[in-house]
């Protein structure tokens, strides 16, 4: 057995060691074996509850279960037939892209700023600090719930800045009109998202060498000049995983829009996963709200691939 | 130090030229410093906006609050601390909040256990299918709980979990173990290969070696994944909302949402409470961790 398994190990721990062969090699027998035992647990866990799950959703999408009538019974495609004659449903798939590419340029562009203003050195840099991850580390139902009060048909304070300012006379019905709920939803959920792509992009701000940057300030480039020359195509790849993060949390979400509007006024913020949810929870139809939450898996494989190979290809860092 | 700076000054004074230049980069930077501070305390801001005017409003008594000519910054009429009290005593917030709590630990301690060995493997015990899985086990955090929650909400009736807490204790893993290996092995791979090579010779097996010596090390690592794994799962809400229906098993962000509106009537007071109350404990506890997160999620990020 010993003998059997030279080859690979060896070539694979040629670099770098610093112990006798003799006793690398049965390490590293012993390394097959623990490698499995160490991953297997996770593994097992993740193909039980979420692999599982997955085949189960597609199995879904393909019968008639309901909440009331849980027996599973081939329906083919109907699920999917009648999500498409369904205008809610291409109603809600317009709004996920509107969702999701609103809430994303926000995020990135903010998010940008952000970690540019939190690696800066100024005193009370803790309590700004904190201030700045208070939207993402609340638990985003509680969070939707201080927006919902905010934009209070009646009694927003942001209404009641703006007559006072006298912009507007009555209110504004933030989360009463289609287009301003939308607006809003975006932006409650872009305001939450922004600390974490700060973080992440933070993280990048750091790792630049700052030599690099002194050096072009010495040869008389200014601020801005350095920014979008030297340092974002320097983060492209941090920027990228947190467009990744952010694509894919906006992408699914449906707390903001469940606390704020539940989809309306008139499904005008009725999101892929939203709809899901109401169709299969509250609706009962577990089918069809399975058939509606598979259609966010190919958007988001292509989303997720596409990122990956951006950032793979720039591969800077 | 005085001698140094005269000297320095003084031949700052030779030069008017320079002396110019150097003025303009003074005013330039304190330009810039206030630049900093002005947009320091707008972001903060506009991050806890929404909370400093929770805040106010929980004290606020009714009569103030629904009058929609009143400052809403101010308090019109004495603040009260009834609508506090209320959520105390009224409501089962504390249950939402042990709920959380343990459930949480048990998240933690679930996805510590069978995270960090995987972490391991993928890091260091370098297999042909290491690379492989660890992009397939990224590929699960991609597979989101509004595709699963409708499925999984069977399962957990077929294991008789349903409207029971300990059904989030059985799924949040799925969610926090892909992030979690993700960190780990990002502060794995920054561990020198040495440490461990070191206690095997001196006389630890592969196994032994990573628990005295690189466990140990990856300590800052832990830490990152516990704090992430409980805002995770203290956050997480569709879970929650489809597993879970009775009061006294509900967490904090299901329950308050749900329990604390009435139909059509909101307990303003009352919710505002619960979201300060909650948010700046897990915020002040996240603060202290933050660098250790940027450390970890720049290492997973890169080197991953």
């Amino acid at each position: 057995m010993v003998q059997a398994t030279t080859s690979r190990p060896e070539t694979e721990l040629a670099a770098g060691t610093k112990i006798s062969r003799g006793d690398r090699r049965r390490l590293s027998d012993r390394e097959g074996f623990l490698a499995w035992a160490m991953l297997l647990p996770s593994v097992v866990y993740i193909v039980a509850l979420v692999g599982l799950p997955l085949l189960l959703a597609i199995a879904f999408s393909f019968s008639d279960v309901t909440a009331g009538d849980p027996s599973f019974d081939w329906a083919g495609l109907a699920n999917y037939r009648q999500i498409f004659d369904d205008p809610v449903f291409w109603r809600s798939l317009q709004n996920t892209i509107i969702f999701t590419v609103g809430s994303m340029l926000l995020i990135v562009v903010f998010g940008k700023v952000l970690a540019n203003i939190l690696v800066a050195d100024f005193h009370g840099k803790w309590i700004v600090r904190f201030c700045v991850l208070l939207p993402w580390t609340t638990p985003v139902a509680l969070s939707a719930i201080s927006w919902l009060w905010l934009l209070d048909s009646i009694f927003s304070p942001i209404d009641w800045m703006l007559r006072e300012v006298g912009l507007i006379n009555g209110n504004m019905y933030w989360l009463g009109r289609p287009n301003l709920a939308m607006l809003s939803v975006i932006a409650v959920h872009a305001w939450r998202l922004i600390p974490l792509a700060a973080v992440i992009m933070m993280a990048g701000l750091v790792a630049i060498p700052k030599d690099l940057l002194e050096q072009a300030e010495i040869d008389g480039s200014g601020y801005w000049r350095r920014m979008f020359e030297i340092t974002i195509p320097l983060m492209m790849p941090l920027i990228a995983v947190a467009a990744l993060f952010g694509a894919i949390v906006t992408f699914t979400d449906m707390t903001v829009v469940y606390v704020l509007t539940r989809g309306g006024p008139t499904n005008s913020t009725q999101v892929l996963a939203s709809w899901a949810f109401f169709r299969g929870i509250e609706g009962g139809d577990i089918g069809q709200g399975a058939a509606v939450a598979l259609f966010l898996f190919p958007l988001l494989l292509a989303a997720a691939i596409l990122i990956l190979r951006a950032v793979r290809r720039m591969d800077v860092m | 130090m005085t001698a140094v700076a005269s000297v320095s000054t003084n031949a700052g004074n030779t030069d008017k030229g320079i002396e110019a230049l150097r003025r303009r980069a003074i005013r330039r930077h304190r330009l810039a410093r206030v630049g900093v501070y002005l947009a320091a305390i707008a972001a903060a801001l506009i991050c806890a906006g929404p909370f400093l005017w929770s805040l106010i409003t929980a004290f606020k008594q009714s009569p103030d609050l629904y009058q929609r000519n009143n400052n809403p910054f101010l308090y019109n009429l004495p603040s009260t601390r009834k609508h506090v009290m209320y959520l105390f005593e009224n409501t089962a917030f504390l249950t939402f909040v042990w709920n959380t709590l343990w459930v949480g630990l048990l998240v933690v301690a679930i996805t510590l256990m069978l995270s960090l060995p995987a972490a391991y493997a993928l890091a260091r015990l370098e297999r042909p299918w290491s690379g492989p899985m660890a992009i397939a086990i990224f590929f699960v955090y991609l597979v989101p709980p509004t595709l699963l929650f409708l499925s999984l909400s069977r399962l957990v009736v077929a294991v008789h979990l349903q409207d029971n807490t300990w059904s989030l204790v059985l799924v949040y893993p799925t969610i926090t173990i892909p992030v979690s290996v993700w960190l780990l092995v990002g502060f794995l791979k920054s561990i020198p290969k040495d440490i461990e090579e070191q206690a095997m010779v001196d006389g630890y097996s592969r196994l032994g070696a990573f628990v005295r010596a690189v466990v140990p090390l990856v300590f800052p690592g832990i830490v990152a994944v516990i704090v992430f794994t409980f805002t995770l799962t203290a956050s997480e809400f569709i879970y929650a909302l489809a597993f879970v229906a009775p009061t006294a098993e509900k967490v904090i962000s299901t329950g308050v949402p749900t329990e604390l509106v009435r139909g059509d009537v909101f307990f303003w007071q009352s919710l505002q409470a619960a979201t300060v109350l909650v948010a700046f404990p897990i915020a002040f506890v996240f603060n202290l961790f933050l660098d250790r997160f940027i450390a970890g999620f720049t290492m997973g990020a890169v080197k991953g």
